[in-house]
């Protein structure tokens, strides 16, 4: 697994973000899961809710400490990952994949043109372009 | 005037924490590992196998002569006048308002020779303190920066240390505490700890260290232990219901209410005897309590509440990664404070359901 996937856009407070059509998938990135450590619970909105761009759409507490989870873009949840609330060491052992957060149906295409590509993200946390895989 | 950034104090195994990749931070004046591998594998570990602990941070006084054992059964609430040499217990410093100053554990290591450990970050209160009680036939030494403790925790810590140390470990009973060798280094061997585990606490010179460090690290590979950081240390404590000095107890808080009351030997005289008896007598008007939180992690500085009023404060909170809940101690009033009590916690302004249980939150398995 690669700490910053290449087919994947990131926030600068570290979420990740798949697009799929104008649905898009979002959570923390592997960055973030090793900065909060053991994820001990995950608070997330119900299907439904509206998320704002930069505003906080969740919660993510590792047995240190609480963390916001932003909204790298806005919209209307159309899923949440119950898997996820269940068990939260998944955001840990796999951030990009069974630990994902949310599905949002996108309000502004647009705002995807304002998220960091894989190797600004890597600048971003200080990673060298071309490390970083393990 | 010119001014300086405090210097963070290093114990003398700062170079093995580094090594070992442990992030540090600061922590009573002392660049500490939080953690190496994570919070819940060392936790693990300890629960499981051993663990090691670099606590070199902590304070060690020693007392001397034969006013040393009055000295100390005047300053701290347990019995240290019925002590017999070779045992250990654990105590408060009370001021005269009956308060508590620090908790500790006194160690009767000589006929007229004591050594007791107190919190990192209470070293300069304390000994002023008791210099203040000191008795003229005791004489008083601080030597917390030239001593170093290494613990060793765990259902495998006993095998451990047994094949580094020429002292009979096993036999040793709980608070017991006798002289040895680890590693060939001159230590005080000591059964206590902080995990609610059986385990050791090994104090030497600063320079032996890093070779006892080494030695019972070594022993341990095939047994899993593993090196520990202040955030397990934190886990394990409370879910063994250890308080914590600055978070659970304090100045502002009275051995009753802090459910230390089994602390206080009340026929004694000791520094804020009277008030403690009578605060017992009475009865306080709050009581620390153990929670289990329903959803989300209590944090020390919550707010307890019932039907939306507040009514508590959580002091120490966290995930208890044995017994698999999210655990809180909080003051809360003394009718609230029964098992059973149904709370909640404050947590990001959503009022969480939270129920007080029986405390330890875990015992060991016997």
């Amino acid at each position: 697994m690669s700490t910053v996937p290449d087919n994947l856009q990131y926030s600068k407070e570290h979420e990740w973000v798949r697009a799929d059509g104008d649905v898009v998938t979002i959570g923390i990135t592997h960055f973030a899961q090793e900065q909060l450590g053991d994820v001990v619970f995950v608070e997330l909105p119900e299907k439904g809710a509206t998320v704002r761009q930069y505003a906080s759409l969740g919660v993510v507490e590792s047995v240190k400490a609480a963390s916001d989870i932003y909204a790298p873009i806005s919209g209307e949840v159309v899923e949440r990952n119950v898997k996820v609330i269940e068990k939260p060491e998944l955001v840990n052992s796999a951030p990009y994949g069974d630990g994902w957060m949310i599905k949002v149906r996108l309000a502004d295409k647009g705002e995807l043109t304002q998220l960091l590509s894989p190797s600004d993200y890597r600048s971003h946390i200080g990673e060298t372009a071309g490390a970083g895989g393990d | 005037m010119a001014t300086e950034a405090p210097t963070m104090r290093r114990t003398p195994l700062y170079d093995k924490h580094a090594a070992l990749g442990a992030k540090m931070v600061p922590f009573a004046g002392y660049e500490m590992p939080i953690q190496y591998e994570g919070i819940v594998a060392e936790h693990r570990a300890v629960r499981g196998r051993a663990g090691l602990f670099d606590l070199s941070h902590m304070g060690e006084f020693f007392f001397r002569g034969r006013g040393a054992g009055k000295t100390l059964d005047r300053l701290v609430s347990s019995d240290i006048a019925g002590l017999a040499v070779g045992q250990a217990r654990y105590g408060l410093l009370t001021n005269e308002r009956g308060t508590i100053v620090d908790d500790v554990i006194v160690y009767r290591i000589g006929e007229a020779e004591y050594m007791v450990v107190v919190n990192a970050a209470n070293i300069a209160k304390d000994r002023a303190h008791v210099l203040a009680h000191l008795d003229e036939d005791a004489t008083f030494d601080d030597r917390s920066f030239g001593t170093a403790l290494v613990a060793i925790q765990g259902p495998r810590a006993v095998d451990i240390l047994a094949s580094e140390t020429d002292a009979d470990v096993r036999s040793l009973p709980s608070f017991g505490v006798t002289q040895g060798r680890v590693a060939g280094a001159r230590a005080t061997i000591a059964r206590t700890g902080y995990t609610g585990e059986d385990g050791f606490e090994v104090f030497v010179a600063n320079a032996d260290a890093a070779g006892a460090w080494d030695a019972l690290l070594a022993a341990g590979g095939a047994a899993g232990i593993k090196p520990i950081g202040l955030g397990a240390r934190d886990t394990l404590r409370l879910e063994a219901r250890f308080s914590l000095y600055g978070n659970d107890i304090d100045e502002t808080t009275d051995p009753i209410e802090a459910g230390l009351g089994w602390t206080c030997k009340l026929d004694k005289p000791f520094v804020g005897r009277d008030v403690i008896a009578a605060k017992k007598a009475a009865g306080t008007k709050r009581k620390i309590a153990g929670l289990v939180v329903q959803g989300g992690v209590a944090r020390h500085g919550h707010e307890v509440t019932q039907d939306g009023d507040v009514v508590g404060q959580v002091t120490s909170g966290t995930y208890g990664p044995t017994v698999e809940k999210n655990i809180a101690l909080a003051y809360v009033p003394t009718p609230l404070s029964k098992v059973g009590s149904a709370l909640a916690i404050r947590i990001r302004g959503k009022d969480v359901p939270a129920t007080v249980v029986k405390t330890p939150f875990y015992r060991r398995p016997e």
